[in-house]
């Protein structure tokens, strides 16, 4: 059986009887040579490769401004039903760039999750949670239903039935107390007890190991401090 | 360099001998003789008709049928829609703000034959993806993926994804309520994945939200990058079809190698 141990090759070329060989010599001319023109191929691929890569990448990277736009005085909010209001989401591609948000009065006798200074109005996106499909409020049931796959959402948004695997995301609201107008904030996301998570896709639950299966994004906004 | 053997030609074009009395050899060249002198110009100097005999005059197992011409009907409906989307493209605008929909009204409903291109791209699609799945079980179902066409089929399967991709990508264009919803929900299925979820969506969506860029990006995905991956892999595809031969189909026995026990064979089925 041929002894397979690597011998250890002598550190100069001259010892190694390669033609051509200069005394003092480590790697040879032709080695040198082929390695360099390797290198400089890849620096100048990498310098057209790498900033074509980054200016594909980048948008998953970039962080959306928080916006606050008013949406009516409080008094177009009744406790008990509640009032679609026109948003903007992207500004610049007008309807494409719009969504609807169902809005209405906190009511203490509903809604349990503890108050702060950005939930005295509760608003809901009309996002379904299953794949994005449009929610609408239907005033006789009491209940938001979704067109495309059969999702319905009670009057807290919690899910009443169908694929929704969280209930509907929320704005943050507040009073502009400069103009008497109620201003509609960035989106979250509420897992089954409505606890606060920053915004995520549909179709991504947050109870259990789902926060851990799909983190937060680096171009949505920080979860403002409520 | 050595000559491979002439193809069989229809009578029609072999050169035809001369008769006699037929008038003085001026040594000026007939037009078929000129043309012969063109392309002996050109092969001499690419070597062309070599390989062109290499890729089209192949022999093909016995028991060839009807079912081995899914694949070249696929690669036909691609170059369909390759012809009609090129020409869409000169209309098509990938504006947000609405500009989308009035350019694709407007092939639909001014430009001469408008309606009819799109149409075969529209319909093409559909055609393009069912021919694909035709050949795919022609393939498995004859047992065409087997040794030594594994690579074959494995190129044939992300020729199949990149396909599933420009049917999705395309489906935006058009910035309908229906393709705007679809394309919503799409991008929501794949961020279902866990982990990389959320990512790849912001990645296709070029931001949290639909925005302002996310019509451009599925317009490029779908005229440039997609279809020049396609191309490039239908090239492989090819060659490794020519290369490596069809497959007889399976009902077919192996023949012996001898023509008079061939013939013995023949008569006993």
């Amino acid at each position: 059986m041929p002894d397979r141990r690597k011998t250890k090759k002598p550190k100069y070329t001259l010892d190694r009887s390669i033609p051509g060989a200069y005394e003092g010599e480590t790697v040879t001319r032709r080695r040198f040579m082929v390695g360099a023109a390797n290198g400089a191929g890849m620096v100048a691929t990498a310098a057209i490769a790498l900033p074509a890569l980054g200016f594909a990448l980048a948008p998953v990277f970039k962080t959306t401004p928080v916006t606050w736009q008013p949406i009516g005085p409080p008094s177009d909010f009744p406790i008990d039903n509640y009032v679609a209001k026109t948003i903007v989401l992207t500004p610049g591609i007008g309807e494409a760039g719009n969504s609807i948000a169902y809005v209405r009065t906190r009511n203490p006798a509903l809604d349990t999750e503890p108050e702060d200074q950005y939930n005295r109005w509760v608003a809901l996106s009309s996002r379904c949670m299953h794949l994005g499909c449009p929610v609408r409020w239907v005033d006789a049931a009491q209940r938001f239903i979704c067109p495309c796959h059969g999702g319905v959402y009670n009057i807290r948004g919690l899910v009443a039935g169908g694929p929704p695997v969280r209930p509907l995301d929320r704005f943050y609201t507040r009073l502009n107390t400069s103009t008497g107008l109620v201003e509609l904030g960035p989106r979250y996301s509420v897992n089954s007890e409505l606890r606060r998570f920053s915004p995520r896709d549909p179709g991504e639950p947050l109870d259990g190991i789902g926060q851990y299966l799909y983190p937060a994004r680096w171009s949505t906004p920080p979860l403002s401090n409520g | 360099m050595p000559r491979l053997p002439a193809p069989p030609l229809p009578k029609i074009l072999l050169p035809k001998p001369k008769r006699p009395g037929g008038g003085e050899d001026t040594g000026a060249l007939s037009p078929a003789e000129a043309g012969t002198t063109v392309v002996d110009w050109v092969d001499e100097r690419t070597s062309l008709s070599p390989g062109l005999r290499w890729l089209l005059f192949r022999k093909v197992p016995r028991g060839t049928n009807w079912a081995y011409t899914l694949g070249s009907a696929t690669l036909f409906a691609f170059i369909s829609q390759a012809v009609t989307g090129v020409f869409l493209a000169m209309y098509y605008r990938p504006d947000a703000a609405g500009g989308a929909y009035e350019s694709i009204r407007n092939i639909d409903d001014n430009v001469f034959l408008g309606q009819f291109v799109r149409g075969m791209h529209k319909w093409g699609a559909s055609v393009m993806i069912i021919l694909i799945f035709l050949h795919m079980g022609r393939v498995f179902f004859y047992g065409a993926y087997k040794y030594p066409r594994e690579l074959t089929w494995v190129i044939g399967v992300v020729l199949l994804i990149l396909t599933l991709v420009m049917g999705f990508t395309g489906y935006l264009l058009p910035f309908d309520q229906k393709s705007y919803w679809a394309s919503i929900v799409g991008v929501n299925i794949n961020s279902g994945g866990p982990l990389i979820g959320p990512f790849l969506s912001d990645f296709l969506r070029g931001g949290n939200e639909f925005g302002a860029t996310t019509l451009s990006r599925f317009y490029s995905i779908h005229m440039l990058l997609v279809p020049g991956a396609i191309i490039a892999l239908i090239g492989v595809h090819l060659y490794l079809v020519s290369k490596l031969g069809t497959t007889a189909p399976p009902w077919l026995k192996p023949e012996h190698e001898d023509p008079v026990i061939q013939d013995i064979e023949r008569a006993e089925v």
